[in-house]
Parts: structure tokens; sequence; C-alpha cells
């Protein structure tokens, strides 16, 4: 039991992790009808920038909380400012192009970043600072770090802050003005080309938030960590029903919970024959019996495709 | 829009492609014939995701993995892994079965969807089969883990040894240069049904597709089949390629098959243009020799700056993603066009 507990919250707090990345997919997807290939590359980037800003502020002596606000506002500045550029370089001369050519320049940017970041990082593993929030509690022997606690409680609030903004504020009725209808809403005044890039702004920030927790949890951080977290982050968003926001935080929890679940549990039923190293492959299988059996997800509507 | 077949200027083309590899042997050395026979398996890969990419429109990002299916499944059928030791010509149908079923498997969850699903799921499968090769040790060994097969059988046909050199009626054949012959065989045949299916009644099925699929649907078209047909034909030509690469090489890992590697095919066809085989062979061939074109870079900046800036193989794949963005946006159509899809590009 205590074993279950333990493996569920270690779930819990990869899926918050992988929610704020599905986020980013579940939003450009919902007003643009595009894949984001790059949008792992985002979270690379945000884990990396706030690796290096927290190491340089503590050498320079800054206090830990300094420190790591300090690396997460410069993570999110970076990442809002390669966001906004992919849409621009990649994507918004693309728009009207047919679908093949966006999937095709966004594996190129999706290169381009990795290999940047090789050149800027290295490419070796880099550890991450230790934040010294090493003081675990133990409640009736599961054991919870502060850092755990931090992701999930930050990331939960996080999601609140954006059901809200999507679902309540003037923004957000733009956003989903365009997402159902890009002409029409034009056509009511909304700066539809506006809306586009903030959605990139907010899956950028929400990406380096992800890159810092992501980076603060497993303490490493490498050029091509983005790609099996999109992949993964992708596949919450289309187990959640892709476009939708409350679907993608739904998926990326229940596939954290997955994870973490049948890495524990598999191993031991087969004796570690097939345990965590094969943790990849339950997220991909997971992809697979969606797309065949439901593939518009748990909260998404079945969308045919217009002609 | 249905053109003939363009006519193959066929002596000449011929002649150059056979006289070759002794001229590339005398001008730049034997090395450069086994860059040139890795090429022709490039060209190989090119031809087979150009089916899939060029004529159905659909992306495949992982097609590397179909090259390591077949790889693998040389491997294992003839090494001391398993103590098997086939006979090429029938390692190879199994490498193109084994391979096509992958593509088949992989094809079928995204039929009733938009494209973009079988990108990403293709994307994820080719990492995921490194998972597989990595980790298929036990309980029985079947890959080897991480590393790799070692000791495969070299390429033979009964007791032609594509691996020794020879000695054809008093002139000496290198061993580079036969294996060069073999592949050029392979790259012909695989060019010649690849022309036959381009302008065949399923061709012509898949630009429809690939133009408009709910339009190709509503006037009887069975998109699902031929889609299907994509996947499984462009995956068994990945197949071949990776029986050829493995009795080449001798040894497989599963290094061997990265999303770059994917990526890198994926540029050739960009590169050369989509669904014209002329471009799709060029632009394999071009971006085959990029790796040998960049190597000095590493040293001319040992030279002037004393230490390596920018390494050649991260500048390489730097140049693979720049390439990929920058073509979508001024050429969408590559290098060397077919005429149907540059018309395509520019009406939409």
């Amino acid at each position: 039991m205590v074993t279950f507990l333990q493996q569920v919250l270690n779930g819990l707090t990869l899926g918050c992790i992988y929610a704020l990345v599905a986020l980013g997919y579940t939003l450009v997807y919902g007003i643009l009808e595009l894949i984001n290939f790059a949008h792992g590359d985002l979270v690379m980037i945000g884990a990396l920038v706030s690796l290096s800003l927290v190491r340089a502020l503590q050498d320079w002596g800054a206090p830990l909380p300094v420190a790591l606000a300090g690396g997460l506002v410069g993570a999110m500045g970076v990442c809002v400012l390669v966001g906004v550029a992919l849409e621009r370089l990649a994507y918004r001369p693309l728009r009207h192009a047919p679908k093949l050519a966006p999937l095709i320049t966004a594996i190129g940017m999706s290169m381009v970043l990795e290999q940047g970041s090789a050149l800027i990082w290295g490419r070796g593993y880099r550890s991450f600072p230790d934040l010294g929030l090493t003081h675990s509690l133990t409640l009736g022997g599961v054991v919870i770090s502060p850092l755990q606690g931090v992701i999930v409680l930050g990331s939960l609030s996080l999601l609140g802050g954006l059901l809200w903004l999507i679902q309540r504020s003037a923004l957000g009725r733009a956003m989903r003005a365009t997402a159902q209808n890009p002409v029409a809403a034009q056509l009511l005044g909304v700066d539809t080309e506006r809306v586009i890039t903030l959605a990139f702004v907010i899956g950028a920030a929400l990406a380096a938030i992800a890159g810092l927790m992501v980076g603060a949890y497993y303490q490493v951080a490498h050029y091509t960590m983005g790609f099996m977290l999109g992949l993964k982050a992708f596949t919450a968003a289309v187990l959640g029903g892709i476009g939708n926001l409350s679907g993608a935080v739904l998926g990326g929890i229940l596939l954290g919970l997955l994870e973490a679940l049948g890495a524990g549990y598999l191993g031991d039923w087969t004796g570690n024959l097939f345990g965590s190293n094969y943790k990849d492959v339950f997220s991909f299988a997971t992809l697979i019996l969606v797309l065949l059996f439901h593939p518009s997800g748990l909260l998404g509507r079945h969308a045919p495709e217009k002609v | 829009m249905i053109a003939c077949p363009p006519r193959f200027k066929f002596p000449w083309m011929l002649l150059g492609t056979l006289i070759l590899p002794w001229v590339i042997e005398g001008l730049l050395g034997r090395g450069w014939v086994r860059i040139l026979d890795f090429a022709l398996l490039s060209v190989l890969l090119a031809i087979g995701l150009n089916i899939v990419v060029g004529y159905a429109g659909l992306l495949d990002l992982g097609f590397i993995a179909f090259f390591g299916v077949g790889a693998y499944a040389y491997a294992l059928l003839a090494s001391p892994q398993f103590g098997v030791h086939w006979p090429l010509w029938a390692i190879l149908p199994t490498g193109i079965l084994v391979a096509a079923s992958f593509g088949v498997a992989l094809g079928w969850p995204t039929l009733g969807l938009r494209g973009d699903y079988l990108a990403i799921v293709t994307m994820g499968f080719g990492e995921i089969i490194r998972v597989f090769l990595n980790n298929l040790t036990a309980p029985i060994n079947i890959t080897n883990g991480p590393q790799g097969i070692t000791m495969i059988d070299a390429l033979h046909l009964g007791t032609w040894s594509f691996a020794r050199p020879h000695r054809l009626w008093g002139i000496p054949l290198p061993a580079l240069v036969g294996t060069y012959y073999l592949f050029l065989l392979f790259v012909l045949l695989a060019l010649f049904l690849s022309r036959r299916l381009e302008y065949s009644r399923i061709g012509r099925a898949w630009m429809a597709i690939r133009e408009d699929e709910i339009a190709a649907a509503s006037m009887g078209l069975d998109t699902r089949r031929l889609k299907l047909l994509a996947y499984a034909l462009g995956a068994a030509f990945g197949g071949v390629s990776g029986g050829l690469f493995a009795g080449f090489q001798g040894f497989v890992s599963p290094e061997s098959f990265t999303l770059q590697e994917s990526v890198m095919i994926l540029c050739m066809v960009v590169l050369g243009g989509m669904g014209n085989l002329r471009g799709v062979v060029a632009g394999a061939l071009l971006l085959a020799f990029l790796p040998e074109v960049l190597r000095p870079l590493g040293g001319w900046q040992q030279h002037w700056f004393h230490r390596v800036l920018i390494d050649p193989s991260t500048l390489r794949l730097l140049l693979f993603g720049v390439t990929l963005v920058v073509l979508m946006r001024w050429r969408p159509e590559g290098l060397l066009p077919s005429r149907a899809r540059a018309r395509e590009w520019h009406t939409s």
C-alpha cells in the first residue's frame, strides 16, 4: 500500500509536468490545428537556461529563492522569445501553404534548437544545481520531498489560472473565438494574429516553468531531453482530447500515473524483465491505443475534417 | 495532369554510373568508394521515403526505424547470434516483409486521422524501436542490447562474396567496387519500380490523395488502402536498404538509428524535390557526401582559432534543420521539382 501511494505521488508529480507541456501543444493545436514539434525543445531550453542562471546567481552569492526566481524569469523570457521567433519564422509564413509544409519546418526548427543548444551547453549531461530542498517529509511511510509539493501545487495553480484566463477573460474569449472560426473572429474585430502569438507566448512560458521543474526534479538537463518529454506531453494532450485545456491536464496526470505505476508494478510482476527500462514504451503504447480506439480523447469532441 | 513517363537517357547515364567507382578510386582513393557505397544506400532510403512523402504526401518522421528493422533482420538471420546463416535472397524478402508489416502497423492507427498524427506516431516509433533494441536481451538475448550484433555474414551470393576482391576476365575487381555494383543494381531496380508506380493507377491515386484527400475519397478511391500501401512500400525500401547496410558493415547497433538520421533522409527528399525521382537521387547524393565535405572544417578551426568552435557533425545537423525551414519558406518544391508538385505548392 505504501509503495502504491508512493508511486501515485511520483506519478502525480510527473503528470503535473506533462500537463504543463501538454497545454502548450493543445493551445496551439486548438487555434492553428498545427502540431508544434519544436515545443518539447522549448522545455529543454527552459531547463538549460534556468540551470545556467541559477548556478550563476548562486555563485554570485544570491540566496536560493532569489536564484530560483531569477532562473525562472530568465528561462521564461528566453523561451517566450524563442517561441515567438518560432512562430514568426517557421509557421506564420506558411499559414496558407499545404499542410505538409509547417510540419516539415517544425521538425527543422526542432533540429535547429537542439543543435543550437548543443553548441551552447555541450553534448554532455549538465547537472542541475542542488536546490537544498531535500528535507523530505514522511507521511505514513510515503516520502514527500518539498520539491514535489512545489511542483504539484505550483502547476495546479498555474493550470487554474490558465483555465480562468481562457474561460473568463476577454483575451480568452478572443482565443476561443479564433479557435472556433478564425475568419468570423477576424470579422468581429479580433486581432487573430495577436491571439496566435499569445498562444505561443503562453505555451512557451509554461514550457519554461516545466523545464525548470523537470530539471530540478531529475537534477539533470541535456540538449535532447525535450524530445521524449514532448512526445509524452503530446500523448497526454491527445489522451485528454487535443484542443481541450482541461483534457490536457487530465491526460497529463493520467499519463504520469500510468508511467509511474506501470514502471513500478510491471517490473515486479515480470521479475524485472519488463520494468522501468520500458517506461517510454508505455506512453507510446497509450498514444497508439488512444488513436486506434478513441482518437478524439477523453474530453475532446469529435471534429469532422472541414472541407 | 499526367504526362507519359519522361524518356530515360539510358545508355549514357548507365555508362556513367558504371565507370564512376573507378574514376572515384583513381581520383580520390579507395575511402571514397566506401563513402559512395554508403551513399547508394542513402539513395535507396530516399527513394523509399519519397513514396510516402513525395507521392502520397504523408510525413514520416521515423523512417530510419524501417532501415533499422531491415538491418536487424539481416543481422539476426546471418550471424552467430542465433547461429543461423541464411542466404541473401532469403533474408532480403524476409526483411522487406517485416519492415512492411511495421509500416502497416504504424500507419493503421492514423488512417482515419489527419496526416499530422502519422508524423508523430512514426517519430515516436523511431525512438521506441531503440528502447526495444537496447533492452531485448532478456529472457532470451535477441538484440544483444547496446553492444549490438557483430560478426554479421558479409554480403554474398552463393560462393561469390562481396567482401573480397575478385578477378573478372583478368581485370581486378576490388571488393568495394563489386559492392557498388550490387547496390547500384538495387538502386536501379528501386528507381524502375518507383517510376512505374508513379505513373500507374496507384501513383495517380496517391497524387489525388495528396492534393485533396476528401475529394479523392469522394471520387471513389479507397484512401485507407492506398495510404497503407504507401506506408508498406516505403518501409519495404527502407528494409532492403537496412539489410544491405548490415551485410556491408558487418555490425549493427541501436545507435545507428536515431531521429537525426530520419531527419537527414527527409532533408534529402525535400532538398531534391519531393515526388521527383531525379531530384530525390540528387538530394540523397548531395547530403550523403556532406559530412565528408564538412570534415576538414574541424581542422581549419583548430588551425585558425586554436580550438574547434563548432564541430562538423553539429554543423551538419544544424544545416539540415535550416535547410528544411528555408526550403519550405522559399522553394518548397525543392531544387529539382516535379512539375505537378511545383504547381501544387504554388497554387494553394
